[in-house]
């Protein structure tokens, strides 16, 4: 599996997208630090930025490069390699490979500012941890999705509506629900449908994490008494592992039983 | 007994590809697998190396069962029909991943030789011709030192030189004493190189024997004609 992940990994590492991923968070590392001048602040902003790029990015990625290697992988399937470790090692290329762009290029704006002596670096910290907790999500979704769809359209497109489900379309019914049972009391329900969702979940992880769930009123009390406990944390991180394990346990079964 | 398939059932859809195949291959002999397109040779080879997982059935590789097996594929040498390559990379770049994924030895140098592909050594796949593609294919192929070969489709695209030079490597691995598979629509091929021809038809096989067995039981005196008439009485 190594040999086919450093393969991968190379492969990405070579090509323009990963540069101008890598590019991009360093621009937005710059500009934000540079216009607010307060490392708490850049850090919300930057939550907003990344809790929806970062999906997107793993998913099309993930779909992208699972159909362009396609030959590539036949070509492996000849070889003596288990078919697991083909299909772990690109996948753990591509997460990577994202990944390290991901810290990265936000790291090194934030080192050169001076974050290492600043308080916001648990913050911070939390924030590249549930980047990596996403990309690596995404990916894994992604692959599983194009696993399953011979036809690159179809795949892509179950892909994108899956990204814009979790980032979107999940969050309206979330809050149309909220809106229509409002007699009800609500707190455990938003508390179950917060943590379903990984996209949801590292944003409240975020923002609790930042002092600012005041803003959030009553509903962000509840929250903040869950979450903001080490055992709520503890639960949150395990979701997000779960999320991360089922889709590589799909893309194992699935690619056991493929045929190409 | 180098390969030994019983009763081999494989389905895509609704598409009943292999209908119950049974075969044994011998050791240091060279069997063409012929039919028409669609009769299911490339998804009987593409089973024997485990790409694709049949749906009832028995296969074994030098007397072991390939089921959940990986292992059995440092024995197998395959050249795929259609040389599909990452195209981003140069052909030595190609050349060295393969090496360094089979961690075997291997002779490329002599191979690249023998086709002259020097030239085309740091160009990226591709920007290569078909031909020169397959060349590629062969040398990946024929690199390392495997008891059984298994070639599908190998002379496409092949220059009369590059068939020639095929042809003398096929015969060189032959008193090698190793076993090859074959598949071709090139008769005249066959007929020079094989040893033991197996006809698949819908997913059966039909024939299996030497061509002078082939001409008798059809009545023809050409191979390529004995290869027509093959479906148009009972002969197997």
């Amino acid at each position: 599996m190594l040999k086919i992940l450093k393969y991968s990994f190379y492969d990405l590492i070579r090509s323009r997208w990963s540069y101008v991923y890598f590019l991009f968070y360093l621009a937005l590392g710059f500009v934000l630090l540079f216009l607010n001048n307060d490392v708490s602040k850049a850090v919300i902003t930057l939550m907003n930025v990344i809790i929806v790029l970062i999906p997107l990015i793993g998913t099309i990625f993930g779909v992208m490069y699972y159909y362009n290697s396609r030959e590539f992988t036949e070509l492996l399937l000849a070889q003596p390699i288990k078919r697991s470790s083909i299909f772990m090692g690109q996948y753990f290329g591509v997460a990577g490979s994202l990944t390290l762009s991901l810290v990265l290029g936000l790291g090194i704006p934030f080192v050169l500012y001076g974050l290492l002596r600043s308080n916001a670096i648990f913050d911070f910290s939390l924030l590249l941890i549930t980047g990596a907790f996403l990309t690596f999500i995404f990916v894994g979704l992604s692959f599983v999705i194009a696993i399953s769809n011979e036809n690159k359209i179809k795949g892509f497109g179950y892909a994108v509506l899956l990204w814009l489900f979790l980032a979107v379309v999940y969050d309206g019914l979330f809050l149309m629900s909220l809106i229509v049972f409002e007699e009800y009391p609500l707190d455990t329900f938003s508390l179950v449908a917060t943590a379903l969702n990984p996209i949801d979940l590292s944003r409240i992880l975020i923002l609790l994490k930042l002092d600012i769930s005041a803003l959030l009123g009553y509903t962000g009390a509840i929250f903040k008494k869950f979450f903001g406990t080490d055992l709520g944390f503890l639960i949150s991180i395990a979701i997000l592992l779960l999320w991360t394990i089922l889709p590589i346990l799909g893309l194992r079964y699935k690619a056991g039983k493929k045929d190409f | 007994m180098t390969i030994a398939i019983n009763n081999l059932h494989k389905r895509f859809g609704k598409n009943q590809v292999l209908k119950g195949i049974d075969l044994s291959i011998d050791e240091g002999r060279i069997y063409a697998i012929l039919g028409p397109n669609g009769s299911g040779k490339t998804t009987l080879i593409k089973s024997i190396l485990g790409m694709v997982i049949p749906d009832k059935g028995e296969i074994s590789v030098l007397e072991q069962s390939i089921k959940k097996g990986w292992k059995y594929r440092k024995k197998i040498d395959y050249l795929p029909q259609i040389a599909n390559f990452p195209p981003n990379i140069k052909v030595k770049e190609l050349i060295n991943m393969i090496k360094d994924l089979r961690n075997a030895p291997s002779t490329e140098a002599e191979l690249i030789q023998l086709f002259g592909l020097e030239p085309f050594l740091n160009k990226k796949l591709s920007t290569l011709s078909g031909g020169t593609k397959q060349k590629v294919n062969i040398i990946l192929t024929f690199m390392f030192d495997s008891p059984l070969i298994i070639l599908d489709e190998p002379t496409t695209g092949l220059d009369p030189r590059a068939l020639i030079r095929l042809k003398e490597l096929i015969q060189k691995e032959k008193t090698n004493g190793k076993t090859i598979l074959i598949t071709s629509h090139i008769m005249q091929f066959v007929e020079e190189t094989a040893d033991e021809i197996l006809y698949l038809l819908e997913g059966e096989i039909y024939f299996k024997g030497s061509i002078q067995k082939l001409l008798e039981q059809t009545k023809q005196t050409n191979f390529e004609h004995a290869i027509a008439a093959i479906t148009t009485g009972s002969h197997a």
